[in-house]
């Protein structure tokens, strides 16, 4: 095994570089976003809880929705270190991770943490979302070390 | 309870380009390297193009990852007098062990005669399957992905490898194994990409493009094609060489799986595993088999820890001792006794994805076919049931066994 590699400060993707596209079962989760409220999608008539928002309730088949509004805190359930901007090339230090989010029923989001060093992420972390603004007005859920 | 269409179906040909470094095939296009793979898995069964009457495609007839198979384009192309069955398997690369299994579904349903199952790839820098996520506006489902910053499936790959090292203290050392140990089986390949025989210095000097993945436990990226050819056993007598009995074949996946490391909702236990555990099951119930009787298998490896997690799906080990199973030499192939080290099974006797050639898993159809015939390079001995699986990934993954006629 080679040493624990020192790579310094975990940053946050530009969010100019960021893009996304809606549809009206997603789009109420990005609307939220944009008043930096987090949310996930629920089941309106049986309560369970789904990431992404799709169009009906894995467990009853109900189309109606909620959209409650979550702490914005959670735990890193998995992270990956990266080096490299995606779009650019350029040497660039940032660490997507999973977040189970409290008060989600077990969903999950996919986001970048910082606040910290990438080296000192790890699974367990606790973390509060962070509002990323990205392309065409939208605003993205990232994560700071809580 | 046993499959009732078991060993009644054969692959009976089998037919590959040359394996070009990507983009390196141009300016052969990734049709005509479709039908020379077509052509010579004709030839290596017997028959002529004009037998050919059926295609069972995977990956959604994808030829790479932007070009698309066409039916009524190929039998143009190739001068086949009609088509009676053309399907395919939906998402990707993890269909194409099961593409067989569709083959032989058209067979048995008599529809088709010979059935052509194949794959070309060619990735020139404007369809190259890394810079893909990079550069396409998401869809509003990967939208709750891409923005992470998640390039590539190997990124993706890598969160299920983080969450199983921290559930089972699973090491990078492992990985490692992984692609040295099937490293040592290209050698002796003319057609391998990468023969070389790899230290453990070099592959601790890898880049860590994802940490905790490097460079090396990425698989190549590769052009070029693979065709094989599936008809029936009673038609197989008649064909040129050694049939390879289709002896199992499930694809498939559960909800726990789902679009797996295009969604990271899997519950534990599923998130750090290949998501094969449902194939693996219905091959081992179809079959009556169990690990201990695969004498060969041939693993998707387009990352090295998805080998590792499909050993524990595959119980070739239990889940969680796949770091241990692996470095005690288990996948490793021994030329000198033709067989495994350590009472375990040789994995990838070909080098697959990662050391010979990268063609969506069909190299591993491949190899599975000429270690049943008996005419493998890496050769192992009395090989009666070879395994070879589909890409962990978004459903279907896919499992198949063949048997020795």
């Amino acid at each position: 095994m080679s040493e624990p590699i020192a790579y310094g400060p975990a940053r946050l993707l530009p969010g100019e570089q960021i893009r996304i596209s809606t549809n009206p079962d997603t789009q109420p989760f990005w609307e939220a976003a944009k008043a930096h409220r987090l949310t996930v999608c629920q089941c309106a008539k049986c309560g369970h809880m789904r990431m992404p928002p799709s169009a009906c309730c894995p467990e009853c088949s109900a189309t109606e929705k909620a959209w409650p509004t979550l702490p914005g805190t959670g735990t890193v359930f998995t992270y990956v270190v990266c080096q490299k901007n995606p779009v650019t090339g350029e040497p660039y230090v940032y660490v997507p991770v999973v977040v189970e989010v409290d008060g989600g029923g077990g969903t999950r989001l996919n986001a970048n943490v910082t606040g910290c060093n990438a080296e000192d992420v790890h699974i367990g972390m606790r973390v509060a979302v962070e509002w990323t603004p990205i392309q065409d007005g939208w605003v993205l859920p990232n994560f700071r070390k809580a | 309870m046993v499959w009732a269409n078991q060993d009644k179906c054969a692959i009976v040909g089998v037919g590959a380009t040359d394996y070009y470094v990507r983009g390196k095939s141009w300016p052969r296009t990734v049709n005509e390297m479709a039908c020379e793979a077509i052509l010579k898995a004709c030839d290596d069964a017997g028959i002529s193009i004009r037998d050919v009457d059926g295609f069972a495609y995977y990956s959604t007839a994808g030829a790479g990852y932007l070009d698309k198979f066409d039916t009524g384009s190929l039998i143009e192309t190739l001068g086949m007098p009609h088509i009676s069955y053309t399907a395919t398997l939906t998402a990707g690369g993890g269909g194409v062990a099961g593409a067989i299994g569709l083959a032989t579904a058209g067979l048995m349903n008599e529809d088709a005669k010979y059935v052509v199952t194949v794959m070309a790839l060619q990735q020139l820098p404007q369809n190259r399957f890394g810079v893909l996520g990079v550069s396409s506006v998401p869809t509003p489902e990967n939208s709750f992905l891409k923005p992470a910053g998640l390039v590539g499936p190997g990124y993706s790959v890598s969160m299920l490898t983080r969450r199983h090292m921290h559930l089972y203290g699973t090491t990078q050392d492992a990985f490692g194994e992984i692609v040295m140990a099937t490293r040592a089986n290209t050698h002796n390949r003319p057609k391998a990409i990468r023969k070389e025989p790899l230290t453990k210095e070099q592959y601790d000097a890898s880049v860590l493009l994802s940490d905790p993945l490097r460079r090396l436990d990425f698989c190549l990226e590769t052009d070029g094609a693979v065709a094989v050819i599936t008809t029936t056993t009673e038609r197989a007598k008649d064909c040129r060489n050694k049939p390879a009995l289709v002896h199992a074949c499930a694809h498939g996946g559960q909800r726990e799986w789902g679009r797996a490391f295009s969604w990271m909702g899997m519950p534990d236990p599923w998130f750090a595993s290949s998501g094969h555990k449902f194939t693996a099951d219905r091959v081992w119930a179809q079959s009556g088999l169990t690990a201990k009787d695969i004498d060969v298998a041939l693993l998707y490896d387009h990352f090295s820890p998805m080998v590792l997690m499909q050993l524990e799906d595959y119980g070739f080990c239990e889940q969680g001792e796949g770091n241990d199973y692996v470095l005690a030499g288990k996948v490793r192939y021994d030329p000198v006794t033709r067989k495994g080290v350590n009472g375990g099974t040789p994995v990838n006797t070909h080098g697959g994805n990662l050391n010979e050639a990268y063609i969506i898993g069909m190299t591993h159809v491949v190899e599975a076919v000429e270690q049943v015939r008996g005419t493998a390079i890496n050769q192992v001995a009395d090989c009666e049931f070879a395994l070879a699986s589909g890409g962990p990934a978004t459903i279907p993954v896919s499992s198949l066994i063949l048997r020795s006629a």
